[in-house]
């Protein structure tokens, strides 16, 4: 079966945005065809390492209502004012309603996972995650006619003035193929991994990161939307990172390698010093912040130190930790300077001691005293052998950098127009909405929103 | 006793990163159990991996299924897992090997049988009548007398009782199953329940990827439900037929509308039926996400139930023909596989699935997400 050689719309990427717009223009009644990057086995973009979706609620306690205005504050709280609030609000309103079209496409949901009960208000989490949420949209893509093709790298578009006119894909044989279409959705994620365009901003520092996803984002896309004029959103620098396991691979590494036991103990750089508060956040708050910290220490590495009382009060990563009698033998393994950790922890120790209720379940305001840096809760004393460890780098999960979009989802022009018939979703836009910070499950909620918007529109400009 | 060492590292390294992971946890206890066995002695992973009922869930929605690096194959993994169980446990231990050769295994005990059964016959005059059509009451009698019958039978139900007691001794012992609880009464109608329709058979509550790769459905839990139904089912026709003979003085053949012979029935044609449709589903299904050895121990043992059933169903159109004789000789030959084979083929899964569903009860483990949301269970929404 050959593929056909254009499309009313042509989607761009293979996550979950670019699957949202592609089953909404097809049910639209658009000819689509959707272009992969990745092959087949490792299709589906960051999406395949998602597991829930955050939607608004209506419930009928405050124990199962997410209201709008409580969603748009949770959003405000970790991103700040500088959002499109009116496309926010549309987020909001939409992700009420979405829940029922997935099913519709043959989604299945779970209750919240054991450990993310505090989301079970919010999120929605389907059943075996991201890549069976990316595999149920894949088999209605077959089911509705969508044509997919795998390997297609998007190198360029086409204009006729201001529309697009074809899609350009180079394949893996080296040959290009010309893809004539009267829309465009482009749902192809951001740069974050894309080691070259980071060391930019970040220099050699960059070496040292992980890229939690897919290593296909590289953003040659959104490149070939900037330098087609496309508004930007979202600052260039900006990534969003936490702490991964330092023995994690390069790309791909995923949620296994996620460090989780921050707040049980103390994290030293590579100097052996303390370089920020521990117990300054419960979950899922700390995750955001302490990627960012560890790419500013020294060779991007720090270690997460704890004793064998915390052990079992937290999920482990895929590696196992670091253990031994001493802190001294430890800071050896880790090839940490040993003098400087064990004076590290002495001082801890001394400030931490005990006083206040050790409880998990909440900041317990168990604080160190006299610290010039505390840990303010939760400070035990690191006290019980074996001692263990976690070497951390920062691992990279997306950027927010992207292109600015209008209410219909048109990919807007730097000189305050748009692009009649070019559409972006997902990724490529989430700078319009979160500028910083994040809210589990609200990459999904865009990618879902807009890519139905993206989907519906495109469709509709198909048609003009 | 230890699993194979290479085996036990790759289960930690696998079961470790799924730990760290739980995405899967809505789709049957084999998660839920993993994480209350987080230490993973030799012991928890064989308890893991005879939780899972095989129904490939989780590979399909595993971001980390090879070719990526991690290499996460839970289904390949937990089945070789379960045949090294079944080998590890077998008693006594010499015989372990045995797994390995289920079909040289089945083929060798039918030809015995077949021999022992023909020299019976032949020692007790049977041979002057082997093909000659008989109905009167007792014809099978002299061909095999009742002796001859019930005694192989016996002596192999009692050995295949005792070698299935000493494994699941061991079995319990390595994997903290604390046995006694078998005897609540609540923990028995769980067992029997979750056993009878295959709870865990259902993945998240929509079926197993069989026969389709990217696609769930019941058939396969609903051949194996008739193949549990039809062996059951033969069971009593047999407990019947002994009860017409040794309490009531009739003896076999019963007439076609008899309850033994209605029994024997239903249970023959449902057990062809589940049988043949799981072989099928077997040798059409994804070969990447089974081990070897249980694949072709699925593949005798079914072969077996098949050839069972069919010279069952055979024997009782064709009893009063001449062929009588021969069809009862092959009818014994293919029991005897199975006998025979029972301690040392696929039938050991039965023991272990009922052991580990002890741990896999309803107030341990949360049940599939479709069956939740069919008890009314508080799900998101």
């Amino acid at each position: 079966m050959s593929a056909p050689a254009g499309a009313d719309v042509v989607v761009v990427g293979g996550g979950n945005a670019a699957l949202c717009a592609a089953l909404t223009a097809r049910e639209s009644g658009a000819s689509v065809i959707l272009l992969e990057r990745s092959s087949e086995w490792d299709r589906g973009g960051n999406s395949k390492h998602t597991r829930n979706i955050r939607c608004a609620r209506d419930g009928t306690s405050a124990a199962t209502r997410y209201g709008a205005e409580e969603f748009l504050g949770d959003l405000r709280s970790v991103t700040g004012d500088a959002l499109d609030s009116e496309l926010a609000r549309y987020l909001i309103a939409q992700s009420r309603e979405v829940g029922e079209w997935m099913e519709a496409q043959g989604v299945r949901w779970q209750p919240a996972l054991r450990g993310t009960l505090q989301l079970d208000r919010t999120n929605r989490f389907f059943l075996g995650g991201g890549k069976a949420l990316v595999n149920t949209y894949y088999a209605r893509a077959a089911a509705t006619g969508v044509t997919v093709s795998y390997e297609q790298r998007v190198e360029r578009f086409v204009f006729d003035g201001e529309r697009v006119t074809s899609v350009v894909a180079s394949l893996p044989d080296g040959t290009r193929r010309e893809i004539p279409c009267r829309a465009v959705v482009v749902a192809s994620g951001g740069f974050e991994a894309n080691i070259e365009w980071l060391r930019r901003y970040w220099g050699s520092a960059v070496d040292n990161y992980r890229i939690r996803g897919t290593p296909h984002n590289d953003g040659n896309v959104l490149q070939t939307l900037l330098e087609a004029g496309a508004e930007t959103r979202g600052t260039e620098r900006g990534f969003h990172a936490i702490a991964v396991d330092a023995r994690a691979p390069r790309f791909d590494g995923g949620i296994v390698t996620r460090v989780d036991s921050i707040p049980f103990g103390i994290v030293v750089n590579s100097q052996g010093e303390r370089f920020y508060d521990e117990g300054e956040e419960i979950w899922p708050k700390r995750y955001a912040t302490w990627g960012g910290l560890i790419a500013r220490q020294p060779d991007q590495l720090a270690c997460s130190i704890f004793d064998s009382k915390a052990w079992g009060g937290f999920i482990p990563c895929m590696h196992t930790p670091y253990r031994a009698d001493t802190v001294k033998e430890l800071a050896e393994m880790l090839h940490l300077p040993a003098a400087p950790v064990v004076a590290t922890v002495e001082r801890f120790n001394a400030a931490a001691h005990d006083h206040g209720t050790y409880d998990m379940a909440q900041r317990d305001g168990r604080s160190t005293r006299d610290l010039p840096l505390p840990k303010s809760n939760w400070a035990l004393t690191l006290d019980t052998p074996p001692f263990y460890a976690y070497p951390l780098r920062p691992g990279i999960t997306f950027t927010y950098l992207g292109v600015g979009i209008d209410g219909y989802g048109h990919v807007r022009r730097g000189n305050g127009c748009v692009f009649p018939n070019l559409f972006a979703a997902g990724e490529v836009m989430s700078g319009n909405i979160l500028l910083k910070g994040y809210l589990a499950g609200i990459g999904m909620t865009i990618g879902t929103v807009f890519g139905r918007l993206a989907g519906r529109e495109a469709a509709r400009a198909a048609r003009a | 006793m230890p699993l194979a060492p290479d085996l036990a590292a790759e289960a930690r390294r696998q079961l470790t990163i799924c730990n760290a992971c739980r995405y899967c946890e809505g789709y049957c206890a084999t998660f839920q159990v993993l994480e209350l066995r987080p230490r993973l002695s030799d012991g928890d992973i064989s308890v893991v991996g005879n939780v899972c009922h095989d129904c490939r869930g989780c590979y399909q929605a595993c971001m980390f299924a090879p070719p990526h690096e991690f290499a996460i194959n839970i289904p390949l993994l937990l089945s070789q897992v379960r045949t090294e169980t079944y080998a590890t446990y077998a008693w006594p231990s010499a015989l372990a090997t045995l797994f390995g050769r289920a079909a040289t295994g089945s083929a060798i005990a039918a030809a015995v049988g077949l021999i022992v059964m023909a020299g019976i016959s032949l020692a007790t005059g049977g041979g002057a009548r082997f093909f000659a059509a008989d109905a009167a009451p007792g014809s099978f009698y002299r061909i095999v007398p009742y002796f001859g019958m019930v005694i192989p039978a016996m002596l192999l139900s009692l050995y295949a009782l005792l070698s299935f007691g000493m494994s699941a001794a061991a079995f319990s012992r390595d994997a903290r199953i604390r046995l006694t609880e078998l005897f609540a009464p609540r923990a028995l109608v769980s067992i029997a329940r979750d056993a009878l329709t295959l709870h865990w058979m259902s993945g998240g509550g929509y079926g197993c990827y069989y026969p389709e790769k990217e696609k769930t459905s019941e058939t396969r839990r609903a051949f194996h439900v008739l193949l549990v139904a039809g062996f059951i089912s033969a069971f009593l026709s047999t407990t019947v037929a002994a009860i017409y003979q040794e309490l009531l003085g009739v003896l076999p053949p019963y007439g076609m509308t008899s309850l033994p012979v209605i029994l024997g029935m239903a249970g023959g044609a449902a057990m062809i039926v589940g049988a043949t449709g799981l072989l099928a589903l077997k040798v059409g299904a994804a070969g990447e996400l089974i081990s070897r050895t249980m694949l072709r121990m699925d593949v005798a043992f079914l072969v077996v139930f098949d050839l069972v059933s069919i010279t069952g169903m055979a024997l009782l159109f064709l009893r009063d023909t001449p062929l009588m004789g021969t069809l009862l000789l092959a009818h014994f030959a293919a029991l005897a596989a199975l006998y025979a084979t029972i301690p040392y083929g696929k039938f050991a899964h039965v023991v272990y699935r009922l052991l580990t569903l002890l741990e896999t009860r309803r107030d341990v483990v949360a049940p599939p997400v479709a069956a939740a949301r069919r008890q009314g269970a508080s799900g998101p929404a």
